[in-house]
């Protein structure tokens, strides 16, 4: 016993402890879960499957081919000079990855019951964690937007380079309500029978199948609300060229989707003390 | 103390009653608030307005106790009496309701071996996410990875997903993880209870080794003997409250002594809270002796133990019941079963389908058999396939063994020493007569 007590870092235990519930220094020192969380996550979502983290491609590919053949071709929607299907594509990728972010990371805690009864680590691990494996999953289909912009010979624009920063936003959105909802769900199990429905709602008031130029100018702020908007709109712009623009509308969206996070944070930091009781 | 590795002062933890469950809808939460506003709360938040006290469970509360670098503490207690509690605070599961808790370094919580194993992962996948999942670092589960496998005795077995593990290899891979942490203070809850005898044992040792180390050790146990064994110091915790905190024989010795009706016979009036499950319900446990009830046996006398139960279900096989005798100190004396290979006689239902009733289990004792002291009685119901205790009744009563017979004598009132005390056969033979020429001096005739 060289050390002597006090050399020792000193945990207190009280009711009460500080707004966020978890001090950096500790998610700092528990960055190791974060990635074993992720790597059990995708691990987990692959085993014992013939396609393997070939789904990872095959759900947003097969969206893509159905609104092609029905809003594309069928209804006809203008998508400005790009071919259908990677004017989808390049909307589908986030939007995949914020709903499956989103709908993991909600049903987190209470998937995980059985650790957070019986080990103590920062419960917001877990929400993060399924969103980060959702980015993986995103990452591997990406290489299919490349192939099509190859197949199609669009050339992006130096914009390409703020690309990071929208799947950054679209991040930021998933985990910032994935913590409320995560929360919630602990609590109340009504979140998982939202959750589906929920998603595909989402999925029609963002400009994945159709254009930003049909919602009408009067409207778009209220439409930016959504902080998908600025994610798939930041996307198109950054990839796809030209023909595409980006306003100040997505700053709306920018703003939305940090204080949902903020917020999110807070709430579970909140909530989090008494997760062990209620889950 | 001056510098206490843990200090605990007055920490108290209250739950809402009836807000254990799982399930909560919104409807339940409107419904709730609209009776009682603070329904709603977040459980174990202080009370505010108007809500009966009555509607709260204070599971732990004024608990103060500090440990010393390297003190093992053993904490003993009946069932509900919060020590699970209390290792949750320390473990930081949940948050008390009032009073705190200091913790100097890093604290390792073993209350369910195998927390956050997946099923679908393989042993070694699992090795390495349980390990993180208790705080441990990668370097510091490669570097011990040989070890840890070695130690659960699976190394042919390490690519394999546990989902195809028996139970007892689930258990010891598990251990195995939790016992390579090397925490500062190390918080553990009955994992000893796992595993074959021999694994049983490893892990005993285990358990020492990490005390030897100069660790903090906070120990809950229903088992005496472990206590005894590992922990110099045992805190006695009841109803929320500690009873008693001093060395462990007496502290044992009190809550032998306060848990055991002393009255030959336990009866669970109300079958809700009777010992068991929703299949098998304890009726009583009780001493028999000279055909009666009797709190105090004659040495001289056989004595029973008779078990009353109830089943509940139709058809259960493979039943029996287990009996364990502790002395006063808590250690084991004897533990019996009516299964047949234990059974000296032939018994007719072990094995055969039980119908709904009541059934009673009686092991007789031979007279002149324990020796003369207080012996407290663990009964169990059990069913095999796979083995389940179905309803436990840990020192569910105690009784006295008085000797007043012939053999009082020869021992001048102080006794025979040892556990038992026999009268066995004895024999003397003469093997020759008569006396060598060698011995001194001859005798006269």
């Amino acid at each position: 016993m060289t050390e002597t007590t006090t050399e020792l870092p000193l945990t207190v235990i009280t009711p009460r402890s500080g707004w966020l519930g978890v001090s950096r220094r500790e998610l700092w020192a528990y960055r190791e879960l974060l990635y074993f969380l992720v790597w059990r996550d995708l691990k987990v979502r692959y085993k014992q499957t013939v396609l393997g983290i070939g789904w990872a491609v095959l759900q947003p590919v097969f969206l893509m081919a159905v609104f092609t053949l029905f809003f594309g071709t069928l209804a006809g929607i203008q998508t400005t000079g790009v071919p259908y299907p990677v004017f989808a594509f390049a909307a589908l990728l986030p939007w995949t990855l914020f709903a499956r972010g989103l709908t993991d990371a909600s049903t987190s805690l209470s998937a995980n019951r059985n650790l957070i009864t019986k080990v103590y680590f920062p419960r917001i691990l877990l929400p993060a964690a399924s969103v980060l494996a959702a980015v993986v999953d995103f990452l591997v289909a990406f290489v299919v937007l490349l192939v099509l912009m190859t197949y199609y010979g669009i050339v992006p624009t130096l914009a390409v380079a703020a690309l990071p920063l929208f799947v950054g936003l679209a991040i930021v959105a998933s985990m910032g309500i994935g913590f409320w909802f995560s929360a919630l769900d602990a609590k109340y199990r009504d979140v998982k029978y939202t959750l589906p429905f929920l998603t595909q709602f989402w999925l029609f008031v963002t400009p994945v199948v159709y254009p930003i130029t049909l919602v009408p100018d009067a409207w778009r702020w209220l439409y930016a609300l959504n902080p998908m908007v600025g994610v798939v709109e930041g996307f198109r712009w950054a990839l796809l060229g030209q023909s595409f623009t980006i306003d100040s509308f997505a700053l709306v969206s920018v703003a939305v989707a940090v204080l949902l996070f903020l917020g999110g944070i807070a709430y579970f930091g909140r909530s989090e003390r008494s997760l062990a009781d209620v889950v | 103390m001056a510098d206490p590795m843990l200090r605990v002062e007055n920490l108290g933890k209250r739950y809402r009653v009836g807000q254990l469950e799982t399930y909560r809808t919104i409807r339940d939460a409107v419904t709730s608030v609209v009776r009682r506003p603070e329904a709603a709360d977040e459980g174990g938040t202080p009370l505010r307005g108007s809500a009966g006290a009555d509607s709260y469970l204070w599971a732990l509360r004024n608990v103060s106790f500090e440990l010393g670098r390297g003190e093992v503490l053993g904490i003993i207690g009946p069932n509900g009496a919060g020590k699970t509690t209390l290792l949750k605070i320390l473990s930081r599961i949940t948050v008390p309701t009032e009073g705190r808790a200091e913790i100097r370094g890093r604290v390792g919580s073993l209350l369910e071996v195998g927390a956050g194993f997946h099923p679908e992962l393989t042993g070694r996948e699992n090795i390495f996410l349980n390990g993180a999942v208790l705080g441990m670092k990668k370097s510091e589960i490669v570097s011990k990875f040989d070890e840890i496998v070695k130690f659960a005795e699976l190394e042919k077995f390490i690519e394999t997903p546990v989902k195809r593990y028996s139970s007892g290899m689930y258990v010891r891979l598990a251990f195995s993880v939790a016992a390579h942490l090397e925490p500062e203070i190390l918080v553990a809850d009955e994992v000893l209870a796992v595993g074959d005898a021999a694994f049983q044992k490893k892990c005993l040792g285990k358990m020492g080794d990490v005390a030897k180390e100069g660790r903090t050790v906070l120990f809950v146990s229903h088992n005496m003997g472990v206590i005894n064994r590992l922990c110099p110091r045992t805190i006695l915790l009841t109803d929320g409250k500690v009873v008693k905190d001093g060395p462990t024989d007496e502290v044992v010795a009190h809550y032998l002594r306060s848990e055991s009706t002393s009255g030959g016979q336990r009866r669970w009036e109300d079958p809700q809270n009777a010992p068991g499950n929703e299949r098998i319900r304890m009726r009583s446990v009780r001493v028999v002796s000279e055909g009666q009830v009797a709190a105090e046996v004659d040495i001289d006398q056989p004595t029973s133990i008779e078990v009353d139960f109830v089943n509940h279900a139709a058809g259960i096989k493979n039943l029996f019941v287990n009996i364990y005798l502790l002395d006063s100190g808590g250690a084991t004396v004897l533990s019996t079963a009516s299964t047949p290979a234990a059974n000296a006689i032939h018994e007719e239902w072990y094995g055969n389908p039980h119908p709904v009733g009541h059934y009673r289990a009686t092991c007789t004792l031979p007279a002149n058999f324990l020796n003369e002291g207080r012996y407290f009685v663990s009964a169990f119901v059990v069913t095999l396939g796979p083995l389940q205790v179905e309803a436990r009744a840990e020192q569910a009563l105690s009784f006295e063994v008085f000797d007043t017979g012939v053999m009082r004598e020869p021992g001048g009132g102080t006794g025979w020493p040892g556990a038992v005390r026999p009268r066995l056969p004895w024999k003397t033979e003469m093997l020759s007569g008569g006396v060598g020429s060698s011995s001194s001096g001859g005798e006269s005739r």
